[in-house]
C-alpha cells in the first residue's frame, strides 16, 4: 500500500504538463484533481459511462481505465480544450444547446469527446451510424433523440453557419 | 403580462458552462487542504456484529480518523421520520453507522477520514468486524409468509403498515357485476441511476463561524434544517448548497443519507474541508431504490365493458427501513384509478420490510406500479370481453366537462385526490391518431404472413403533480449590473429551472431570459422551502417566482408613474424599457427605474441621474412609511392541493419470439401538463421518463440472490438503455390549464416513466398473441419474453 511514484510528462490541451504522481493515480484522477480540469467527470470508474471520455493522440479513451503513468509522451484532450475560453463555442457545442441535446450536463463531457473523432471520421452520418457511435456513453435524462438530433445539425453547419434561435 | 417568452421554446441558461466542461458539480470543489473519506459497508444482508476492530485502520500513515457508531456521541441518533402517518405502526429509520446489527448488504459500518481516498479505502479494509449472520429477509412474498425470519425483531410478519382505502360499496359491485377478473401483477426493482452519484464536500469556516455543506441533495434547505438540529447549531450557522447536481430522479432526496451526517460532523470536529464522493458501486448497493410490488387485484365490469369496481391487495418492498414512510405506497394506491371513473374501490397496502436497500420514491414515486395494475385490469377486460381495448377506455374515461373529479381517496400530501382539468379522451384520440391505431391491424397481419411479430400497446396515466407546503422566490433588479437576480431554493438537477423561471420573470419585467439569474439550491439565498421533488418545483416555485416578479413590476409601474405623472396602469414594460403606453419617449430603462428606487441615489449613469431629479420632492422620510427600497419582493406560493397532469402513450415492438429480443418500432407521447412555459424542456422531460421506463420495462433490474447479496452491481449488470435501444418519441401536447395555480401550469418531471411497462405489457401480449402469451410481471428479459413464447404454446 506505500506509493510508488513516478514523473510523468505529457501534453494536455496543448500545454506540456510535467507531474509527479502515485502509479495507481487513474487518468481521471488525475486531470480532475491533480490539473483540476473538472470538466471530465466520472460516473461509474469501471468504462461502461463514457463520462470520463477524453482524447488520447485523438482518439477517444476512458480517462478512468488507465494510469495517469500510461500516458507519459501523450496527447490528451479533454472538453475544456473544445472550446478556447471565451471564443466561439465548436460547432457540436452548439448544436447540442440548440437542440436540447443535455439536461444535467454530467454526461455532456463524454458524448462530445467521443463525438470529436466521430464526427471527423463522419462528416454526414446516417442516424443509425449515429446512434452506433453514441451507444457506448450512457446519459440518464435526454432519452438520447435530442443527442442524435445535435449531431445532425452539426453535421449540416459545418458546412453553413446557421440562424440564431431564441 | 404580456407572454413573449412564456411558451417558447428558448434555448437553456445553463447549458454553456456546461458545454465548455465548467460546470459546478460538487465532486468539482476542493477546498485546500480538504481530507477524503470513505465508508465501510456490511458484506451480509442481515447480521450481528460481534466485534469491530479499527486499530490496525487507526495506525495506517495517512489516516486521520476511524469511527464506528461509539465516536458519534449525541449524532448517533435514527434519522427523522420525515413522513409520518397513522398506518404506519412500525417505522423504523436508519443510524448513521450501524451498532447491533446490520439489515442490508452497503449499510453503513464505519467512517474514515484520510489524507487522499485511495488511503481511506485502504484503511476501510483493515478494519475488522466479526459477523454472526441472521437469517436474510429478501423476497417480498416470503417476508409476510407465516414463520419467515423477522427483519427488525420487534416488528411481527415484517409488516411496517397496513393502509387501506375505500370509495363506494366494493362487495356490492362485485357481487352485481356481470364479470369479474383477476390477476397477480408484479414490478421488480430499479433505481434512478443518476449519471453523477451522490457527493459531499463539507467545511467549518472559522472566521465566518459557519458550517457549509456542498451536497447532490435535491432538498438543500429540508438537510440544513435537519442538519442543524442534530449538529446543535443554530440555523444560520449552517449552509447546504446543491450546486449543479447531475440527475437525482428522487434518489438524491432522503433525510439523511448516512454521509449527509458523518461528513459535516468531520469537517467540525477535525477543523478540516471533508470530502467523500460515491462509487457506482456504493450508488447501486447503498443509495436507495424503488418499484418492487406485488399486486393481487380484480376488476368487476358489466358485459358492456363499464368498470364497477377495482380491488387491488398489494405487497409493498419497503427495504430494511421506511425513511419515507409509506409515501409509495399511498401514491400507488391513489394514483392506480388513473383515468377512469371507478366507483367503487378497495386498496390495501402492506408495506414491508426485507433485508434490502430502502425504497424511496424514484420518478414515478408508485405511479407506474398503479398504472401497470389498472391498466393491466382494463386490457384483460378488454381481451376477456373480445371488446377493443381502445373502446373500453373510451368507454370508462372521466370526461372533459367532468370536472373538477373527486376521486374520493387521500393522496400523499394529506389533500383530497381531485383532479382539476383535464381531456383523456382528446389525450388518447391524438395518440392513436398519431400511432395510426386504424391501420395497424392491416400491417400486423402483413407481418405476421412474413413471420415477423409487431405489437401494439396503449397505456394512459395521470399524476398528481406540484403539492405544497410551499415554495418561494426573491427577485429583484440589479440596475447596475442590468441583470434580474432571483432566489430560490429548490435543488435543480437538469430540469432547466434556470432557464423556465427566467420565462416567467422576463415576460413580467419586459427583459429577455438571458439576463435573469436564477440561484437554485443555495440555503443562503432563501430561508424557506422544501425541495425539488413530486413534479413540483414548476408550479410551486414558478408561481411564487411569477408572484414576486409580480410585486417587482407593480413598484417600478408605481415608480415609473410618480415620474412620468402616468397612471401606473399605463405603464408598460418592454424591450428593458418602463415607459408611458402610447408614449415611449416618457420612459427609462427597468435599470435606471432600480436605481432610482434606491432613496440613497448613487446614480450611476447619466439617464438615472436625469431620473432622480425627475422625482418629486415628498413630505415625510426619504422611503415612505410601508414601502422597500429598491426593486425587490419576496413571495411564496401554497398551493391548496396537487394538480393533476395526464398523458396517454402508445408505441409499435417488434419481437422476436426465438430471441426474446424486443425492438420499439415506433412511440407516441401525448402529454397534458397544463400551460407549457417551455416546450422543449418539457419534451425533453418526457424523453427521459420515456427512455427510464423502457429501462424499466425491459434492461433495469436490481438482482439479489437469496442470501440478499446485490448481483446488480455495475453498469454491466444493471443495465441503462443506451441510443441503441431508445427510440425517436413523438411529443404532443394537449393543454388544459390548472385551474389552481395562476400561471395554469401542472409537473412534467416525472411523467414520462408512468405509463411505460403497462403499454410495453400490453405490446407484448399483442405482438404474442399467436403465442397466448400474458404479460403479468416487468421488467422482461429476452429469456424471460421466450420462456412465456414456451410457456404460452
Amino acid at each position: 500500500m506505500t506509493d510508488t511514484r513516478r514523473t510523468v510528462r505529457l501534453t494536455v490541451n496543448g500545454e506540456d504538463v510535467e507531474q509527479e504522481v502515485p502509479v495507481r493515480l487513474l487518468l481521471s484522477d488525475f486531470l480532475r484533481a491533480t490539473l483540476g480540469l473538472t470538466g471530465t467527470h466520472v460516473g461509474c470508474e469501471h468504462g461502461v459511462c463514457g463520462c470520463c471520455t477524453v482524447l488520447l493522440d485523438g482518439e477517444p479513451v476512458r480517462s478512468c481505465l488507465l494510469f495517469a503513468v500510461q500516458t507519459a509522451g501523450h496527447e490528451i484532450k479533454t472538453v475544456e480544450g473544445l472550446a478556447p475560453s471565451g471564443g466561439p463555442l465548436h460547432p457540436l457545442q452548439s448544436a447540442f444547446r440548440e437542440e436540447h441535446a443535455l439536461q444535467c450536463g454530467f454526461c455532456t463531457p463524454g458524448f462530445l469527446m467521443t463525438l470529436v473523432p466521430f464526427m471527423q471520421d463522419h462528416p454526414d452520418p446516417t442516424d443509425t451510424e449515429i446512434r452506433e457511435a453514441l451507444s457506448g456513453n450512457l446519459c440518464r435524462c435526454t432519452g438520447y433523440q435530442n443527442i442524435v438530433a445535435a449531431v445532425r445539425r452539426a453535421a449540416q453547419t459545418t458546412q453553413q453557419p446557421e440562424e440564431a434561435a431564441p | 403580462m404580456t407572454t413573449r417568452w412564456f411558451g417558447q421554446p428558448v434555448r437553456r441558461n445553463e447549458d454553456e458552462r456546461f458545454l465548455t466542461g465548467h460546470g459546478n458539480y460538487v465532486d468539482d470543489i476542493n477546498p485546500p487542504g480538504s481530507l477524503h473519506a470513505a465508508v465501510l459497508r456490511s458484506p451480509l444482508a442481515h447480521a450481528r456484529i460481534t466485534r469491530i476492530d479499527v486499530e490496525a485502520a487507526r495506525t495506517l500513515p495517512g489516516v486521520v480518523a476511524v469511527w464506528t457508531w461509539q465516536e458519534l456521541g449525541d449524532v448517533w441518533r435514527p434519522s427523522p421520520m420525515v413522513v409520518p402517518n397513522d398506518a404506519l405502526t412500525h417505522p423504523r429509520t436508519q443510524y448513521p453507522l450501524a451498532r447491533d446489527t446490520v439489515n442490508y448488504v452497503g449499510e453503513a459500518v464505519a467512517f474514515v477520514v484520510a489524507q487522499d481516498r485511495s488511503i481511506a479505502e485502504d484503511a476501510c479494509d483493515l478494519i475488522e468486524v466479526d459477523y454472526e449472520p441472521l437469517p436474510a429477509v429478501i423476497d417480498l412474498e416470503e417476508a409476510v409468509a407465516e414463520g419467515t425470519p423477522l427483519v427488525h425483531e420487534d416488528v411481527p410478519g415484517n409488516v411496517a403498515a397496513v393502509l387501506t382505502q375505500q370509495v363506494g360499496d366494493v362487495e356490492r359491485a362485485f357481487a352485481e357485476a356481470d364479470h369479474v377478473f383477476e390477476e397477480r401483477l408484479y414490478l421488480e426493482r430499479s433505481a434512478g441511476q443518476p449519471m453523477e452519484t451522490r457527493a459531499i464536500v463539507a467545511q467549518w469556516d472559522d472566521i465566518e463561524r459557519v458550517l457549509t455543506m456542498w451536497d447532490t441533495t435535491q432538498a438543500p434547505l429540508s438537510i440544513r434544517n435537519g442538519l442543524a438540529v442534530l449538529l446543535g447549531l443554530p440555523e444560520n450557522a449552517v449552509r447546504v448548497v446543491a450546486p449543479d447536481v447531475g440527475g437525482g430522479f428522487g434518489t438524491k432526496i432522503m433525510m439523511f443519507y448516512p454521509e449527509e451526517v458523518l461528513v459535516p460532523l468531520a469537517a467540525l470536529r477535525l477543523h478540516r474541508p471533508i470530502k467523500w464522493a460515491e462509487d457506482r458501486r456504493e450508488h447501486l448497493i447503498a443509495s436507495n431504490h424503488e418499484r418492487g410490488q406485488v399486486h393481487y387485484a380484480s376488476i368487476a365490469v358489466r358485459s358492456d365493458g363499464t368498470i364497477l369496481g377495482v380491488k387491488d391487495v398489494f405487497l409493498h418492498d419497503a427495504g430494511a427501513y421506511t425513511p419515507y414512510g409509506i409515501v409509495v405506497p399511498i401514491v400507488t394506491s391513489t394514483q392506480l384509478p388513473g383515468p377512469y371513473r371507478l366507483p367503487n374501490y378497495f386498496s390495501e397496502s402492506r408495506t414491508v420490510y426485507t433485508n434490502r436497500v430502502p425504497v424511496t420514491p424514484y420518478r414515478g414515486a408508485g405511479r407506474p406500479h398503479g398504472c401497470f395494475v389498472m391498466e393491466r385490469l382494463v386490457d384483460l377486460v378488454a381481451g376477456e370481453l373480445g371488446m377493443d381495448r381502445a373502446e373500453v377506455r373510451f368507454k370508462n374515461f372521466i370526461q372533459p366537462d367532468e370536472f373538477p373529479w373527486d376521486v374520493g381517496l387521500t393522496f400523499q400530501d394529506g389533500a383530497p385526490t381531485r383532479y382539476d382539468s383535464g381531456n383523456y379522451p382528446e389525450g388518447l384520440r391524438q395518440a392513436l391518431d398519431a400511432i395510426d391505431y386504424q391501420g395497424f391491424r392491416q400491417m400486423q397481419e402483413g407481418l405476421r404472413k412474413q413471420g415477423r411479430y409487431v405489437g401494439l400497446g396503449m397505456a394512459s396515466y395521470v399524476e398528481g403533480t406540484g403539492i405544497g407546503p410551499y415554495e418561494g422566490a426573491h427577485v429583484r433588479v440589479d440596475g447596475t449590473a442590468r441583470r434580474v437576480v432571483v432566489a430560490t431554493c429548490v435543488g435543480t438537477q437538469g430540469q432547466g429551472h434556470q432557464t423556465s423561471f427566467a420565462q416567467i420573470v422576463a415576460d413580467e419585467l419586459g427583459v429577455r431570459p438571458d439576463q435573469v439569474e436564477i440561484t437554485t439550491g443555495d440555503s443562503r439565498s432563501m430561508n424557506w422551502g422544501s425541495g425539488t421533488y413530486a413534479s413540483r418545483s414548476a408550479v410551486v416555485t414558478g408561481n411564487a417566482v411569477g408572484s414576486a416578479s409580480r410585486a417587482v413590476r407593480d413598484k417600478a409601474a408605481a415608480l415609473a408613474s410618480e415620474l412620468f405623472e402616468a397612471n401606473p396602469d399605463d405603464i408598460e414594460f418592454e424591450d428593458e424599457r418602463v415607459f408611458v403606453k402610447g408614449s415611449p419617449e416618457f420612459g427609462l430603462p427597468i435599470w435606471d427605474i432600480a436605481v432610482v428606487a434606491n432613496p440613497i441615489r448613487y446614480a450611476y449613469g447619466t439617464q438615472a441621474e436625469q431620473a432622480i431629479r425627475l422625482l418629486k420632492t415628498r413630505e415625510g422620510p426619504p422611503l415612505p412609511e410601508g414601502t422597500d427600497p429598491g426593486l425587490e419582493a419576496r413571495k411564496y406560493f401554497s398551493p391548496p392541493q396537487a394538480t393533476f397532469a395526464s398523458g396517454n402513450h402508445a408505441a409499435i415492438v417488434e419481437v422476436d419470439p426465438e430471441t426474446g429480443t424486443v425492438s420499439i418500432l415506433k412511440y407516441v407521447a401525448v402529454h397534458d401538463c397544463g400551460r407549457v412555459i417551455n416546450p422543449m424542456i418539457v419534451e425533453g422531460q418526457v424523453h427521459g421518463g420515456v427512455a427510464q421506463g423502457i429501462g424499466g420495462s425491459f434492461y433495469e433490474r436490481l438482482v439479489y440472490d437469496r442470501e440478499g447479496q446485490p448481483l446488480s452491481t455495475t453498469f454491466l449488470d444493471y443495465l441503462i438503455p443506451t441510443a441503441m435501444e431508445v427510440p425517436e418519441i413523438e411529443c404532443r401536447h394537449v393543454e388544459t390549464p390548472s385551474p389552481l395555480n395562476p400561471l395554469g401550469i401542472k409537473g412534467a418531471g416525472e411523467a414520462g416513466v408512468i405509463p411505460v411497462p403497462a403499454l410495453m405489457a400490453q405490446a407484448l401480449d399483442d405482438a404474442l398473441g399467436p403465442f397466448n402469451v400474458r404479460v403479468r410481471e416487468m421488467p422482461l428479459n429476452p429469456g424471460e419474453i421466450r420462456a412465456l413464447v414456451r410457456d404460452g404454446l
